[in-house]
């Protein structure tokens, strides 16, 4: 405090003169407050309003082509985890569940998996593997994770396609070799995407606890899709 | 005021100086939890008794409370509360499992490998790798069983994963409920030095369900005797394994109820294995040749009897 009535008292260099100043009531103060802007910000000549629907479709159309690109070539890149959308699991789910239907429902109870069923493993299983790994200390995010766990259905995805294609064929022993030769390579690919995305996220001493669940899922969609047998 | 020279940092005597000057003084030392300092229990103890402390861990119980005390600070409605339960490592839960698989006698497996930090993702996940291991074993139990026959058409019989994934959760969350309570009752009742909490419960009984994973993959071998010896060496592993746990929590009761306790335990277990196995495995058939009927055109049949589903 003796510091500062000091410099006030002397008219410091920084200061002079202000002390003076004083602004009478009369004089009305205007004037415009306007924040510098170097460029124009970029909301103002982009309004998704104004667009046609078609690239509104496309945008979002060629993010989802491009996850599922990322998927099936597994390369460190970030985009899966940047912008998640549920519009691929979504997509994939619904396919999984129709592919499977209508499963060798003759008996009651013994048939396979229905629509509904599916699609509840699907979600709720991924819902579960995400609480699980975040409950274990994981820095993603829930949707981030659900995004990718529902983009790495992709393979298992095609693979139910590959088996209904091979089973219209015929349904002997060859055909079930080639099913599971299949399958088992989907599962593998499955299960090394979605862990090449997901594992980084998880402290290093309990990477093993989070991708056993994510192995455990993709086990159980695989074995749904070995066992479906037509009708 | 305090002089600058009190303010400076004071090496301290080594604790045997220290004693040496004032031998009456009270000294406390932190062991490992596996050993007992005999000097610092301030009661008498049998000489019966020593090898049960290793059961019981006394020692290692006031620490355990106030480990317990110290964690779970959290409010039950924020999403840290819940992480409390997913405190554990790889290794931890590998050796969770390792000591739930090779029960080491005497050796309890709450004091030696839970601690005081149980956790939910052992219990949750060996239990749901059971209910899909049932399931996928007994489909393809079932489906080599069946194999050669030409009137039999393959199902995936998925409704079975719902039965097997209600009852495995039933057993693994109801009976560490119905047990507990009854813990609780009884300590009421007989002052028992040890006393698990319901997540300890849980706990054991999760990770003693481990070794079925690999007895219902050897249940797809469609022989009996298999799969009767596979039964009992599981259910001796598993049953020793929570004996030597609930034993000492109620071995200071009423010796019938003690004994009635354990044997309820180990009875449910039993009953847990022999049911899955009866109920999701048909029984390997046999082909005997039945007396022969005249049928009604006059041919002649041969009826071969598979027996009924049961064990």
């Amino acid at each position: 405090m003796a510091a500062a009535e000091g410099s006030g008292g002397a008219g410091g260099p920084l200061f002079a003169g202000l002390a003076d100043v004083s602004i009478s009531e009369d004089i009305p103060v205007e004037g415009e407050i306007t924040v510098p802007v170097g460029s124009r910000s970029p909301d103002e000549d982009f309004s998704t309003l104004d667009e046609p629907v078609r690239d509104t479709i496309m945008r979002d159309l060629k993010a989802v082509g491009k996850k599922f690109v990322h998927v099936m070539y597994p390369k460190k890149s970030s985009a899966l985890l940047r912008d998640w959308d549920l519009w691929g699991p979504l997509v994939l789910c619904v396919s999984l569940a129709l592919m499977l239907q209508g499963g060798s429902a003759d008996s009651k109870d013994d048939g396979g998996p229905q629509f509904a069923e599916v699609f509840v493993i699907i979600w709720f299983g991924a819902v579960v593997i995400t609480l699980n790994s975040k409950l274990l200390g994981g820095t993603i995010s829930f949707f981030q994770s659900l995004c990718v766990l529902g983009y790495c259905v992709l393979p298992l995805t095609v693979a139910m396609l590959v088996c209904r294609l091979v089973l219209l064929a015929g349904s002997g022993t060859v055909s079930f070799v080639i099913r599971l030769i299949v399958v088992v390579a989907m599962f593998g690919w499955s299960t090394l995407a979605s862990t090449a995305f997901l594992a980084d996220s998880q402290p290093p001493n309990r990477k093993a606890l989070v991708v056993y669940p994510i192995f455990l899922f993709y086990f159980v969609i695989s074995w749904m899709i070995l066992t479906f047998t037509p009708q | 005021m305090a002089t600058v020279d009190d303010l400076k940092f004071q090496e301290f005597d080594d604790a045997a100086n220290l004693l040496a000057a004032n031998p009456d003084a009270t000294t406390i030392s932190i062991d490992e939890p596996v050993e007992i300092p005999k000097n610092q229990h301030g009661r008498l103890q049998e000489p019966g008794r020593e090898e049960d402390d290793e059961l019981l861990g006394t020692d290692d119980s006031d620490k355990t409370e106030l480990l317990a005390g110290q964690k779970k600070s959290a409010p039950f409605w924020t999403f840290e509360y819940y992480q409390t339960f997913f405190d554990v490592d790889t290794y931890q839960v590998l050796d969770r499992i390792k000591g739930s698989v090779f029960p080491v006698p005497g050796k309890n497996f709450v004091r030696l490998y839970i601690r005081s930090n149980p956790d939910l993702y052992g219990p949750f996940w060996i239990c749901a790798t059971l209910v899909f291991t049932i399931a996928v074993s007994g489909n393809l139990s079932n489906f080599f069983i069946h194999l050669g026959k030409p009137t039999y058409h393959y199902v995936p019989e998925f409704r079975k994963v719902s039965i097997a994934a209600t009852a495995i959760y039933a057993y693994a969350w109801l009976i560490p409920l119905a047990l507990w309570g009854f813990l609780m009752w009884r300590n009421s009742k007989v002052m028992n030095i040890v006393s698990y909490s319901f997540l300890e419960i849980v706990c054991v009984y999760g990770y003693s369900l481990f070794i079925y994973i690999p007895t219902a993959i050897l249940w797809i071998i469609p022989q009996k005797v298999v799969r009767w010896v596979l039964v009992l060496f599981s259910l001796c592993l598993s049953g020793s394994v929570l004996v030597m746990t609930f034993w000492p929590a109620v071995r200071d009761d009423n010796r019938r109820i003690a004994l009635a306790t354990v044997g309820t335990i180990v009875l449910l277990h039993a009953l847990l294995a022999v049911g899955c196995l009866a109920y999701f495995f048909d029984a390997p058939e046999l082909d005997f040749p039945a007396p022969i009927i005249p049928a009604h055109n006059g041919t002649v049949n041969k009826i071969t009897m598979p027996v009924s589903p049961s064990v």
